[in-house]
Parts: C-alpha cells; structure tokens; sequence
C-alpha cells in the first residue's frame, strides 16, 4: 500500500464526512417543520405561541395532550374528507394512467394525419394556468348532462356541480402525462410493433400486451407526478363541491381559519391529512426519486 | 378497431341516448311537487360549532311551525365562502338565502346576487344601524349582530402611571394618547400599544379606516360615491397616516407578534387595540382589572368599525317569500340572544342586548354596546369596496414600512378612482 493511496484514502474518506454533514443539515431543514408540526399538534395554542422562537418549539414539552384531535374531529368530518380525498384521488390516477397512455400510445406509435399539430396544442395547453379557466370551466360544468335516481328511476339532468365525478373527469387527461408518455412510448423499438402486426395482433394488444409492460418506469412517474396535485386539490372542490360530505381534505384546512386561529388544531389537522401522504412516499421512496429524476431528464 | 366495433359503439350509444331521453328529465314531473318547498340556505359557518348550534336551532324550529317551505343548509369555512359565492353566481347556481359580510352587501347587489330584502320595517329598524346593510337606499340584508373594536388595557398599569382613564365622552385626545404611549414605552413596554398590523386582509380597513374618519379624513367622498380624491389622500389622511407611520418608527406598535391579543393577555403589550371576539379570553388573564376602552379622538370624535355577517335573499331564488318568511321567523330576540351568548357578539336588537349575559345590563362586556351605539360608522355603502379595501391595505402597509404618504395615497386614490370610472361609477 502506498502513501499516495492512504492520502486518496483519507481525502475520499473527508469527502464522504463533508457529504454526511451537508445533506444531514439539509434533512434537519427539511425535516423541522414536519417536526415543528407534530410537536406543535400536542400543545395548547398559548403555549404553541409562546414556544415559537426557542428549542421547546420542536420539542415535546410542557402541556403535552391529545386535546388537538379531539377538537379537530368536533369541528371538522376528519374521516369523511379523507375517504373523500383518497376516493378522487386514486380516481383521479388511475383513470388519468389509461386515458393519458393510451393517448400517448396514439401519438407515439400510430401513423395519421395531424399527429404532429395535436401533439404541439397538446404541449401548448401547458402554459395555460388553471386560474384563468376556472371560472369558465365551473359555467361549463355546471351545464353537462348527468344521470340521476329519482324516485328509483334513472333520469337524467344537468349539471356535475356536487359529485365525486366533477373533481375527478376534468383532471383525467393532462397535457403533461401525455406528453411523458409519449417521449417514453417513442424510446420502445417499432420492431417489436411491426412484428406483433405481422402475427395479427390489434393496435389495443399492442399496447396492452407489448408497449404497457415495458412502460413501467413512465408509468410511475405519472402516478407519483398525478398523485400530488390530486391530493392537494383546493381551488376546484370549493368552487364546484356545496355539499360538505363531498369536500376533500383540502377544504377543510379553512374551518380552522375563524376569528382566532385554532393553531394546535390546524397543526393537529395538518399532521392527520400528511400522514397518508408521507405513508405513500415512504413506501414508493425509491420509485418516487428515480421518477422525479426521469421526468426532469425526459421533460 | 375496426369498422364494426366503431359502429357497434355509435348504435350503442344512440341507443342508450335515446333511452334516456325516453326516462325523462329529473325534477320534472313525478312526485316532487308534492310536500314542503325547500330553501337552499348558505352559511359562512362552517367549523364554528356554536354560531352552527343557533342556526340548526332555529331551521328546526322554523321547519316545524308551517308545511309550505322546508330549510335546508349547507355550511362553508369562512376563507372560503366569498369564492363558492362567486363560482355558485358564474354557475347560476347560487341558493335562496346566504349570508355575506356587511361591507360586500353593495357590491354583490350591483353584481345582481342578490334582490332586496323587503323585510318588514318593524325587523329593520329596531336592528342597530350597522346591522342593516344598503345600496342605494334600498335594504339588501339585516344581520343578528355586530362586532366592536375598542382599548384593552389594565386599570392598575394606568394608575401606576398616572393615566387618566378615557371614556366615550372624554376620550383621550390624539396629543394625550401620544403621550400615554410614551409614557408606557417609558415604563418598560417596549412596544405599548398592539395595534394588530401584522393581521391582513379586511382588518386594515375595519381597524384602521375608522381612525382615518376620526382625523376627518375617509375612505371615498360619501357624498357621490364617485372619487377618494380629497377624502384620501387631502391633508387631514396625510396627517393621520403620519401619526400612523410615526408610531411604528418610534416602537409604540409593530407589525410583528401574532394575530389575536396573546401579548396584551401576557402582559407584555399595556394597550391592545382589538375586537370583542377577543374580550372572554382577556378578561380570564386579566380579570377586573381589564378596562375596555373607546379609541382615540383623532379631531372628530372617536370612530370604530362597523357591520358584520348579515342576511340576505339570492335574485336567483325560486321563492323569496319563503326566504322572507324564514328571516322573519329568524330575527327573534331569542335567537339573537343565542348567537350573543355562544359567539360572544354584540346583539342587534335592545330585546337581545338586555337579556344577553355578557352585553345585558350587569354584562361582563357591557362596555361594546356603547361603543357599537355611540361609535360605529359602516365602510363606504359602494360596490367599489373591494377595491378600495384591498388599496386601503396596500398604501396603508407601504405607509407602515416608510413610504412616502402622500405619494402612497395618491397612488391608492389614483387606483379606486381609476377603478370606479372603468366601472362606470357603480351606479352611482
């Protein structure tokens, strides 16, 4: 063993301590306020208050109780956001993993006319906040036909405003998915198409049987990219959801917000609707960072 | 796929379209003209239990007393009320009776959300003033109660100091109030007075617009409802929001702590300037020696803010006597005296005020009816409101962090008065 190894040696090893420190001063970063919240949910507000600006404010100290849920599911139907949320959320996904590939599927692999002009006005809708569209889009919502049990008869009416379907149809097809899909769908050979054309397969066998199974890093990105978003949904659900047994979990953030702010039971709240959130990130950890990154060398 | 499946899938689907059309349209016909008219009613409520408790109360007891009309309700967090509103109104979608914050009444009924009140004037006129929201003169909703600001502070801290206590007829003058500041900083507070600036939102205009009146300034030349030039930014605004700029500059308020009165309760503020919602809590961590207290005379008298959430009846409702039916069922004293007692607010009738525990006669809070009787005066009754309350909180804010003040209420006259003429004076 040299002497020139040893120093290599010694100079990884500083490297790899420096590395340690900085991404453990990142993670205390990151994790405080998570830290910050939980502790915070087991504490009276005065003392929340009084706390903030020292070490006790991360610690769990002092009057330390469960009193914080309690309130929380006094003021707020807890349960009943959250089956609603996870309800339009999985909706929102899985239906947005079918519409969304499929029409990837089109534009990558299948040969007409104009594919080129949809894929740009597709890409182009990108830019459009979704603000700006609201308004409109609750008008337009508001007037498409729905079918309604009347009585035990099935009629129809008009109007999705109050239904699960509402906060789910309009997200199903996104710009971005489409897109993902389809920079993915082009990288999978063309053989493997024209063979199973060859052996008489359909273009839906082709895609179910050949294009999906080798798709799976793309479709994980999609799910873990759609999953966020549809969990946060705010904006949208107050604007088209009157009935309070239709809220999702976002909404519900604002019963706090009286007069005086209920702060232990915001941060009470906060912790039980991040809770099926951190279960889902921490179970798809892996997935959830290699997804992230693929979109960002794909996008 | 192929030809077939495309034109199996079109057969099928005129086919099931057809059908359907065959079911008929829902709420048409059968048997729901039968039974009781239901009134869609939207609340603001939502995740206050108390304020909720009165009005279930009260829809179970109006339902109760006639077969012609059933109440429904549906409840809203409060943060998010005015935008359900405005997305219900684009989706013509908008229930029979909703409740609004006072100082919107004008512009939601220039907007045409909503259609007069035609309340008998018996109900209107025995509700204090500024419960009773107008737009040109016409009565577009009445309110249960209303809030007031008022001066907490300890009786012992100004004895010890040699201040004299105010009242509504002796207020302290802007020059003592200066000095009382002083001589609190002076004793130790290091910042006197909480003012409440670092809250946000409508509570600039509610808090400090009165302020402004009292100096003899406003927020729009009331008389034509047409300009804020001279009202807002003439010499009398300039001298006030110098006071306003000078005080954050010499420590006797800040913008920082939190919103709410933890510091006065906590003894670290002497004076608060805050609202009755906050007078139960202070009054445990003080107990008697808490004073309330009228705000300073600016050169006009004593001003504070006036109109909460009120009532009022959708253009859209398919059965405005039903609504009005039920609002007067609702304006009992009993109710009122209800949502005193739970919700800790000012009542609006003389009924409710005697017989509510904390505002009645031997009330702990007895002090807020004078201020809200003698002292309030309603924001500008336009629909240019909204804008104007958001300038107001915009050039005030600037004014607080050392902007230039006659420049900055200038720039806010120049944006409402730009605002009113792209709107062609609101009706007005």
């Amino acid at each position: 063993m040299t002497t020139a190894t040893l120093g290599e040696r010694d100079v990884r090893r500083r490297h790899k301590v420096g590395s340690y420190v900085v991404m453990s001063a990142l993670a205390v970063v990151f994790l405080f306020p998570l830290v910050f919240m939980f502790v915070s949910s087991l504490k009276p507000d005065a003392q929340i208050l009084s706390d903030v600006g020292s070490p006790r404010a991360f610690l769990p100290v002092g009057d330390i109780s469960l009193e914080n849920y309690f309130g929380v599911f006094d003021r707020v139907p807890v349960s009943r956001f959250l089956v609603n949320s996870v309800l339009v959320t999985v909706l929102t996904v899985g239906l947005g993993l079918v519409v969304n590939s499929m029409a990837g599927f089109a534009l990558s692999r299948l040969r007409w006319r104009g594919r080129a002009l949809v894929l740009a006005v597709v890409i182009a809708t990108l830019i459009v906040p979704f603000e700006t569209i609201a308004v409109p889009m609750v008008y337009w919502v508001s007037k498409l036909p729905t079918l309604v049990m009347e009585g035990g008869v099935l009629k129809y009416d008009f109007g999705w405003l109050n239904s699960y379907h509402v906060q789910i149809v309009p997200f199903v097809a996104n710009a971005f998915s489409i897109f993902l899909f389809t920079q993915y769908f082009s990288t999978i050979p063309k053989s493997l198409d024209e063979a199973a054309r060859i052996d008489g397969a359909s273009w839906f066998t082709i895609y179910r049987r050949i294009v999906v199974p080798l798709a799976g890093p793309a479709f994980a990105t999609v799910a873990i990219l759609t999953f966020l978003p549809a969990w946060n949904q705010y904006l949208w659900p107050l604007m088209v959801v009157q009935q309070e047994e239709l809220r999702p979990v976002m909404v519900g953030m604002q019963y706090f917000f009286q007069l005086n702010t209920a702060w232990g039971e915001v941060m009470a709240y906060t912790s039980l609707i991040t809770l099926p959130v951190l279960a889902v990130f921490l179970a798809f950890q892996r997935a959830f960072v290699s997804s992230v990154a693929a979109s960002g060398v794909k996008g | 796929m192929n030809r077939g499946s495309l034109t199996k899938i079109v057969s099928a689907s005129a086919v099931s379209a057809l059908a359907l059309t065959a079911c008929g349209q829902a709420g048409q016909g059968g048997a729901d003209g039968d039974g009781p008219e239901r009134l869609t009613m939207w609340t603001h409520s939502a995740g206050n239990p108390a304020e909720l408790e009165v009005y279930e109360q009260i829809i179970a007891d109006f339902n109760a007393s006639q077969d012609d009309y059933e109440v429904v309700t549906e409840a809203f967090p409060q943060g998010a009320y005015n935008d359900a509103i405005v997305a219900a109104a684009a989706a013509d979608d908008l229930p029979c009776l909703l409740d609004m914050d006072g100082p919107i009444v004008p512009n939601w009924a220039w907007a045409g959300y909503i259609q007069p009140l035609g309340l008998p004037t018996e109900i209107t006129d025995a509700l204090l003033p500024t419960a009773v929201g107008s737009y040109q003169g016409e009565i577009y909703s009445a309110g249960y109660w209303d809030a007031a600001l008022s001066i907490f502070a300890r009786e012992s801290v100004l004895q010890e100091n040699g201040i004299r206590i105010p009242t509504v007829d002796d207020p302290w003058t802007i020059d003592e109030f200066d000095s009382v500041l002083a001589t609190l900083q002076d004793a130790g507070y290091e910042t006197p007075l909480d003012i409440g600036a670092e809250d946000t939102g409508e509570w600039w205009p509610y808090a400090y617009s009165p302020m402004l009146q009292s100096a003899g300034g406003d927020l729009i030349d009331r008389d034509t409802m047409l300009s804020a030039e001279g009202a807002l930014n003439g010499p009398e605004a300039v001298e006030f929001f110098t006071w306003f700029q000078d005080a954050f500059a010499k420590g006797w308020a800040s913008n920082g702590g939190t919103v709410g009165n933890e510091e006065f309760n906590n003894d670290e503020v002497a004076l608060s300037y805050t609202g009755v919602w906050n007078a139960l809590d202070s009054l445990e961590a003080a107990g008697d020696d808490l004073l309330i207290l009228p705000p300073p005379d600016f050169g006009n008298g004593p001003k504070i803010g006036g109109a909460s959430w009120q009532w009022g009846i959708s253009s859209t409702c398919s059965s405005p006597e039903g609504a009005r039916a039920y609002l007067e069922f609702s304006f009992q004293d009993k109710y009122i005296t209800q949502f005193s007692d739970k919700q800790v607010v000012i009542p609006a009738t003389e009924g409710a005020v005697e017989a509510s525990e904390h505002f009645g006669p031997d009330g702990d809070l007895r002090p807020f009816v004078e201020l809200s009787q003698e002292l309030a005066v309603p924001r500008p009754e336009t629909p240019a409101y909204p804008v104007i309350s958001s300038t107001f909180e915009k050039a005030a804010k600037d004014i607080m962090n050392g902007a230039d003040v006659q420049q900055a209420l200038d720039t806010a006259v120049a944006e409402i008065d730009a605002n009113i003429q792209s709107n062609d004076g609101y009706g007005f």
